[in-house]
Protein backbone atom coordinates (compact mmCIF):
# COMPACT_ATOMS: atom_id res chain seq x y z
CA UNK A 1 0.00 0.00 0.00
CA UNK A 2 1.87 3.06 -1.13
CA UNK A 3 0.75 6.63 -0.78
CA UNK A 4 -0.53 8.39 -3.93
CA UNK A 5 2.38 9.94 -5.75
CA UNK A 6 2.52 12.79 -8.23
CA UNK A 7 2.64 11.91 -11.91
CA UNK A 8 6.09 10.59 -12.69
CA UNK A 9 8.35 12.73 -14.77
CA UNK A 10 10.91 10.00 -15.21
CA UNK A 11 10.33 6.44 -16.22
CA UNK A 12 11.56 4.09 -13.49
CA UNK A 13 14.27 1.74 -14.58
CA UNK A 14 13.13 -1.82 -14.00
CA UNK A 15 14.66 -3.32 -10.89
CA UNK A 16 17.03 -5.96 -12.19
CA UNK A 17 16.55 -8.07 -9.12
CA UNK A 18 12.79 -8.13 -9.65
CA UNK A 19 13.30 -9.20 -13.27
CA UNK A 20 15.51 -12.04 -12.07
CA UNK A 21 12.79 -13.02 -9.62
CA UNK A 22 10.31 -13.50 -12.41
CA UNK A 23 12.57 -15.21 -14.89
CA UNK A 24 14.65 -17.48 -12.70
CA UNK A 25 13.07 -20.31 -10.79
CA UNK A 26 14.10 -20.89 -7.23
CA UNK A 27 15.47 -24.03 -5.63
CA UNK A 28 15.09 -25.34 -2.09
CA UNK A 29 18.18 -26.95 -0.54
CA UNK A 30 18.42 -29.21 2.49
CA UNK A 31 21.83 -29.21 4.19
CA UNK A 32 23.59 -31.94 6.10
CA UNK A 33 23.59 -31.53 9.85
CA UNK A 34 24.91 -33.76 12.63
CA UNK A 35 21.65 -33.91 14.60
CA UNK A 36 18.78 -34.99 12.37
CA UNK A 37 18.43 -38.74 11.95
CA UNK A 38 18.70 -40.12 8.42
CA UNK A 39 15.41 -41.98 8.83
CA UNK A 40 13.71 -38.80 10.06
CA UNK A 41 14.93 -36.73 7.09
CA UNK A 42 13.67 -39.41 4.69
CA UNK A 43 10.30 -39.50 6.46
CA UNK A 44 9.89 -35.71 6.35
CA UNK A 45 10.73 -35.54 2.63
CA UNK A 46 8.10 -38.20 1.94
CA UNK A 47 5.51 -36.51 4.13
CA UNK A 48 5.99 -32.94 2.86
CA UNK A 49 6.55 -33.58 -0.83
CA UNK A 50 4.81 -36.89 -1.38
CA UNK A 51 8.04 -38.47 -2.64
CA UNK A 52 8.36 -42.25 -2.83
CA UNK A 53 10.49 -43.95 -0.20
CA UNK A 54 13.17 -44.51 -2.89
CA UNK A 55 13.28 -40.90 -4.04
CA UNK A 56 13.27 -39.53 -0.48
CA UNK A 57 16.05 -41.97 0.51
CA UNK A 58 18.15 -40.93 -2.49
CA UNK A 59 17.77 -37.24 -1.60
CA UNK A 60 18.60 -37.95 2.05
CA UNK A 61 21.75 -39.84 1.00
CA UNK A 62 22.76 -36.91 -1.24
CA UNK A 63 22.36 -34.61 1.77
CA UNK A 64 24.41 -37.00 3.89
CA UNK A 65 27.24 -37.66 1.42
CA UNK A 66 27.38 -34.46 -0.64
CA UNK A 67 26.41 -32.06 2.13
CA UNK A 68 23.21 -30.84 0.49
CA UNK A 69 20.49 -31.70 -2.01
CA UNK A 70 17.91 -29.81 -4.03
CA UNK A 71 14.59 -31.10 -2.73
CA UNK A 72 12.13 -28.77 -4.50
CA UNK A 73 11.93 -25.88 -6.94
CA UNK A 74 9.49 -23.37 -8.37
CA UNK A 75 8.37 -19.80 -7.78
CA UNK A 76 9.72 -17.79 -4.89
CA UNK A 77 6.39 -18.01 -3.05
CA UNK A 78 6.16 -21.78 -3.42
CA UNK A 79 9.77 -22.27 -2.33
CA UNK A 80 9.30 -20.01 0.68
CA UNK A 81 6.36 -22.16 1.78
CA UNK A 82 8.44 -25.33 1.25
CA UNK A 83 11.28 -23.86 3.31
CA UNK A 84 8.82 -22.89 6.04
CA UNK A 85 7.43 -26.44 6.21
CA UNK A 86 10.97 -27.89 6.31
CA UNK A 87 11.87 -25.46 9.11
CA UNK A 88 8.70 -26.44 10.93
CA UNK A 89 10.00 -30.02 10.83
CA UNK A 90 13.47 -29.01 12.00
CA UNK A 91 15.36 -29.55 8.76
CA UNK A 92 18.11 -27.16 7.79
CA UNK A 93 16.68 -25.73 4.55
CA UNK A 94 17.53 -22.64 2.52
CA UNK A 95 16.48 -21.28 -0.87
CA UNK A 96 18.23 -19.48 -3.69
CA UNK A 97 17.98 -18.63 -7.38
CA UNK A 98 18.63 -21.59 -9.64
CA UNK A 99 21.68 -20.37 -11.52
CA UNK B 1 18.24 -51.98 22.92
CA UNK B 2 15.98 -54.52 21.32
CA UNK B 3 12.54 -53.48 22.42
CA UNK B 4 10.51 -51.17 20.23
CA UNK B 5 8.91 -48.45 22.34
CA UNK B 6 6.43 -47.29 19.69
CA UNK B 7 4.46 -49.72 17.57
CA UNK B 8 1.59 -49.41 15.13
CA UNK B 9 -1.35 -51.53 16.19
CA UNK B 10 -3.67 -53.47 13.93
CA UNK B 11 -6.31 -50.80 14.56
CA UNK B 12 -3.99 -48.20 13.03
CA UNK B 13 -3.19 -46.26 16.18
CA UNK B 14 0.08 -46.53 18.09
CA UNK B 15 1.07 -48.34 21.24
CA UNK B 16 3.55 -46.54 23.52
CA UNK B 17 5.57 -48.94 25.65
CA UNK B 18 7.87 -46.73 27.67
CA UNK B 19 8.47 -46.80 31.40
CA UNK B 20 7.11 -44.37 33.97
CA UNK B 21 10.65 -43.02 34.31
CA UNK B 22 10.87 -42.30 30.61
CA UNK B 23 7.51 -40.54 30.76
CA UNK B 24 8.75 -38.43 33.68
CA UNK B 25 11.83 -37.54 31.66
CA UNK B 26 9.69 -36.36 28.72
CA UNK B 27 7.36 -34.49 31.08
CA UNK B 28 10.37 -32.70 32.59
CA UNK B 29 11.89 -31.72 29.21
CA UNK B 30 8.70 -30.20 27.78
CA UNK B 31 8.47 -27.20 30.17
CA UNK B 32 12.19 -26.51 29.69
CA UNK B 33 11.77 -26.13 25.95
CA UNK B 34 8.53 -24.19 26.42
CA UNK B 35 10.30 -21.70 28.71
CA UNK B 36 13.13 -21.28 26.18
CA UNK B 37 10.60 -20.68 23.39
CA UNK B 38 8.62 -18.20 25.47
CA UNK B 39 11.78 -16.22 26.17
CA UNK B 40 12.57 -16.08 22.46
CA UNK B 41 10.40 -13.29 21.07
CA UNK B 42 12.98 -11.90 18.65
CA UNK B 43 12.26 -12.80 15.02
CA UNK B 44 15.98 -12.21 14.43
CA UNK B 45 16.40 -15.47 16.27
CA UNK B 46 19.42 -14.32 18.24
CA UNK B 47 17.98 -14.43 21.75
CA UNK B 48 19.06 -17.95 22.67
CA UNK B 49 21.78 -19.49 20.46
CA UNK B 50 20.66 -23.03 21.30
CA UNK B 51 17.33 -22.30 19.54
CA UNK B 52 18.97 -21.35 16.26
CA UNK B 53 18.22 -24.72 14.67
CA UNK B 54 14.51 -24.18 15.34
CA UNK B 55 14.52 -20.89 13.43
CA UNK B 56 17.01 -21.25 10.58
CA UNK B 57 17.79 -18.73 7.86
CA UNK B 58 15.91 -19.16 4.58
CA UNK B 59 18.17 -16.74 2.68
CA UNK B 60 21.63 -17.06 4.27
CA UNK B 61 23.19 -14.72 1.66
CA UNK B 62 20.45 -12.09 1.57
CA UNK B 63 20.04 -10.26 4.83
CA UNK B 64 17.05 -8.16 3.74
CA UNK B 65 14.99 -11.08 2.44
CA UNK B 66 15.99 -13.23 5.38
CA UNK B 67 14.76 -10.59 7.83
CA UNK B 68 11.46 -10.44 5.92
CA UNK B 69 11.16 -14.22 6.00
CA UNK B 70 11.91 -14.41 9.72
CA UNK B 71 9.48 -11.68 10.65
CA UNK B 72 6.81 -13.46 8.60
CA UNK B 73 7.28 -16.99 10.01
CA UNK B 74 8.86 -16.69 13.45
CA UNK B 75 5.70 -16.46 15.52
CA UNK B 76 3.98 -19.18 13.49
CA UNK B 77 6.93 -21.56 13.84
CA UNK B 78 7.04 -20.86 17.56
CA UNK B 79 3.27 -21.35 18.02
CA UNK B 80 3.36 -24.70 16.17
CA UNK B 81 6.24 -25.89 18.36
CA UNK B 82 4.41 -24.79 21.49
CA UNK B 83 1.26 -26.58 20.35
CA UNK B 84 3.23 -29.83 19.91
CA UNK B 85 4.62 -29.45 23.44
CA UNK B 86 1.09 -28.93 24.77
CA UNK B 87 -0.01 -32.14 23.02
CA UNK B 88 2.87 -34.14 24.51
CA UNK B 89 2.17 -32.76 27.96
CA UNK B 90 -1.52 -33.67 27.73
CA UNK B 91 -0.84 -37.23 26.50
CA UNK B 92 2.45 -38.09 28.23
CA UNK B 93 0.88 -40.93 30.26
CA UNK B 94 -1.14 -42.40 27.37
CA UNK B 95 -0.44 -45.96 26.25
CA UNK B 96 -2.20 -45.45 22.92
CA UNK B 97 -1.81 -42.47 20.59
CA UNK B 98 -3.58 -41.64 17.36
CA UNK B 99 -1.43 -40.69 14.37
CA UNK B 100 -1.92 -36.94 14.75
CA UNK B 101 -0.82 -37.07 18.38
CA UNK B 102 2.20 -39.23 17.56
CA UNK B 103 3.21 -36.73 14.85
CA UNK B 104 3.12 -34.01 17.54
CA UNK B 105 5.31 -36.20 19.79
CA UNK B 106 7.69 -36.74 16.90
CA UNK B 107 7.96 -32.99 16.26
CA UNK B 108 8.50 -32.19 19.93
CA UNK B 109 11.13 -34.92 20.38
CA UNK B 110 12.97 -33.73 17.28
CA UNK B 111 12.86 -30.13 18.55
CA UNK B 112 14.28 -31.29 21.89
CA UNK B 113 17.08 -33.12 20.08
CA UNK B 114 17.88 -30.05 17.97
CA UNK B 115 18.17 -27.83 21.04
CA UNK B 116 20.03 -30.37 23.17
CA UNK B 117 22.33 -31.35 20.29
CA UNK B 118 23.12 -27.68 19.65
CA UNK B 119 23.85 -27.07 23.33
CA UNK B 120 26.11 -30.14 23.42
CA UNK B 121 27.67 -29.18 20.08
CA UNK B 122 27.34 -32.77 18.84
CA UNK B 123 29.04 -33.91 15.66
CA UNK B 124 28.47 -37.03 13.58
CA UNK B 125 31.33 -38.59 15.56
CA UNK B 126 29.92 -37.84 19.02
CA UNK B 127 29.90 -40.99 21.16
CA UNK B 128 26.54 -41.41 22.80
CA UNK B 129 27.75 -43.98 25.30
CA UNK B 130 27.74 -42.10 28.60
CA UNK B 131 31.17 -41.64 30.16
CA UNK B 132 30.70 -41.23 33.93
CA UNK B 133 33.60 -38.76 34.00
CA UNK B 134 32.06 -36.50 31.33
CA UNK B 135 30.09 -33.60 32.85
CA UNK B 136 27.90 -33.70 29.70
CA UNK B 137 27.31 -37.43 30.22
CA UNK B 138 23.75 -37.19 31.58
CA UNK B 139 22.71 -34.74 28.86
CA UNK B 140 24.28 -36.94 26.18
CA UNK B 141 22.40 -39.92 27.58
CA UNK B 142 19.12 -37.98 27.28
CA UNK B 143 20.07 -36.93 23.74
CA UNK B 144 20.79 -40.56 22.86
CA UNK B 145 17.52 -41.73 24.38
CA UNK B 146 15.54 -39.12 22.41
CA UNK B 147 17.20 -40.37 19.23
CA UNK B 148 16.23 -43.94 20.04
CA UNK B 149 12.62 -42.85 20.71
CA UNK B 150 12.48 -40.78 17.52
CA UNK B 151 13.86 -43.65 15.44
CA UNK B 152 11.09 -45.86 16.78
CA UNK B 153 8.41 -43.25 16.02
CA UNK B 154 9.61 -42.80 12.44
CA UNK B 155 9.74 -46.55 11.98
CA UNK B 156 6.20 -47.03 13.36
CA UNK B 157 4.82 -44.17 11.24
CA UNK B 158 6.50 -45.57 8.11
CA UNK B 159 5.01 -49.07 8.55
Amino acid sequence: MSAPSPAPVEVDEPDLDEVTDIDTPWIVLVWNDPINLMSYVTFVLQKLFGYSRDKATKLMLDVHHKGRAVVANGSREKCELDVFRLHEHGLWATMQHDR
Amino acid sequence: MLRRPIRRTRKGDFEVRISAEERRLLASLVPQLRAALEADDDPGGATDPSLRRLFPAAYPDDEVRDREYRSMVHDDLRARRQAALDTVEASVDATRLDEETLLAWMGAVNDLRLVLGTRLDVSEETELVADPADPDGPALAVYGYLGFLLESMVSALSE
